[in-house]
């Protein structure tokens, strides 16, 4: 899923400024699921706005919203008869749901509420772990399923460096060593004879490297 | 076992069930403090509830430290069935704590949505 915190209170009151008809419009999709910009989420922000401009004696308006999803049009359209009701959009999905949200609105005020951060996994509840970086040629099969690309913190290819003590990396040591992963899970799947292949260069032409990407199915097209 | 009149219990299953959005409610409806009781740490019937709730109250204080409220009022304290007499010194020590405080900014307006 896609994983991301909340802005903090502050930065998000800062880039209101002075509008005071807030739309906080959540996603119900990557966003609930890793507590950052869901239904609840949606609430919290929203009662924290209420009782802040309270406090300040304000006049305010507050409308919470949590859309199926905010990356498909379809969805994002059901807000368009009330929409115009708001000064600004402060929108909690991930930075394609913001984006996608001020695309269709192009004269609303969108405001991220959000700071995306990865794809990843919940290792458990309240705790959250990088995977992948979406570089558009996956080299899983080539490293027994653990992804240098998104868990070593220089991306090697042939590793480790000599930055691996213990099984963790030299940034910190609460981080695994994706290249002790790899080779551990090698000998644990008897693909020890895979460590000796030299992973070529690779062509980061299919990551961001090669500018915005775009996919189209013409089989899926209506 | 008295305890002060102004202290409006809200009955839960479990702490375990309180979340920051429950007592955001109830600083938007007005409130001027908010206490959570629950049971001993280590004798939840449901194992965590309690330490969950503790919590829960803990990142609450910073939610109402950033609207400005202030962290001080909210709390969390333990006690078990049978210290009726600790439930009224909570209450008590509690009730002191937010009337030093004073009330909540927030009940001079509620005209907003």
């Amino acid at each position: 899923m896609i994983v991301g915190d909340r802005k903090d209170f502050k930065e998000i009151l800062e880039k209101l400024g002075s509008r005071r008809r807030v739309l906080v419009l959540g996603c119900n999709e990557c966003v609930t699921v890793c507590g950052v910009g869901g239904e609840r989420e949606v609430g919290i922000l929203s009662a924290e706005l209420r009782l802040y401009w309270k406090k300040e004696g304000e006049t305010f308006e507050v409308r919470e919203h949590t859309l199926e999803r905010q990356c498909d049009y379809e969805y994002i359209d059901q807000i368009r008869g009330f929409v115009n009701d708001y000064d600004v959009i402060l929108s909690m999905a991930c930075g394609a749901g913001v984006q996608y949200v001020a695309e269709a609105y192009k004269t609303k005020l969108v405001l991220p509420a959000v700071n995306t951060t990865f794809l990843g996994v919940t290792i458990e509840q309240g705790v959250w772990s990088e995977r992948c970086q979406g570089c558009g040629s996956c080299i899983l099969d080539m490293t027994a399923g653990v992804c240098p690309i998104a868990r070593c913190a220089k991306s090697l290819l042939n590793g480790p460096c000599g930055g691996s003590s213990g099984g963790k990396c030299e940034i910190d040591n609460e981080t695994d060593c994706a290249w002790q992963l790899i080779v551990d899970r090698l000998k644990e799947s008897d693909q020890m004879e895979r460590y000796e292949e030299i992973l070529p260069v690779k062509d980061w032409r299919t990551g961001r490297e090669g500018g915005p990407r775009k996919r189209v199915r013409e089989d899926l097209k209506l | 076992m008295s305890y002060p009149s102004n202290v409006k219990v809200v009955k839960l299953p479990c702490t375990g069930r309180v979340d920051v959005l429950l007592i955001l409610r109830a600083f938007e409806s007005g409130v001027d403090g908010v206490y959570v009781a629950g049971c001993m740490e280590g004798e939840c019937h449901f194992l965590r509830g309690n330490l969950r709730a503790r919590r829960r109250v803990e990142y609450m204080k910073g939610l109402l430290e950033e609207v400005g409220l202030g962290g001080d009022r909210v709390e969390m304290f333990n006690m078990s069935a049978s210290q009726g007499q600790r439930f009224a010194q909570c209450a008590r020590e509690m009730t002191e704590r937010i009337r030093s405080l004073g009330p909540s900014p927030v009940r001079k307006s509620s005209s907003n949505t």
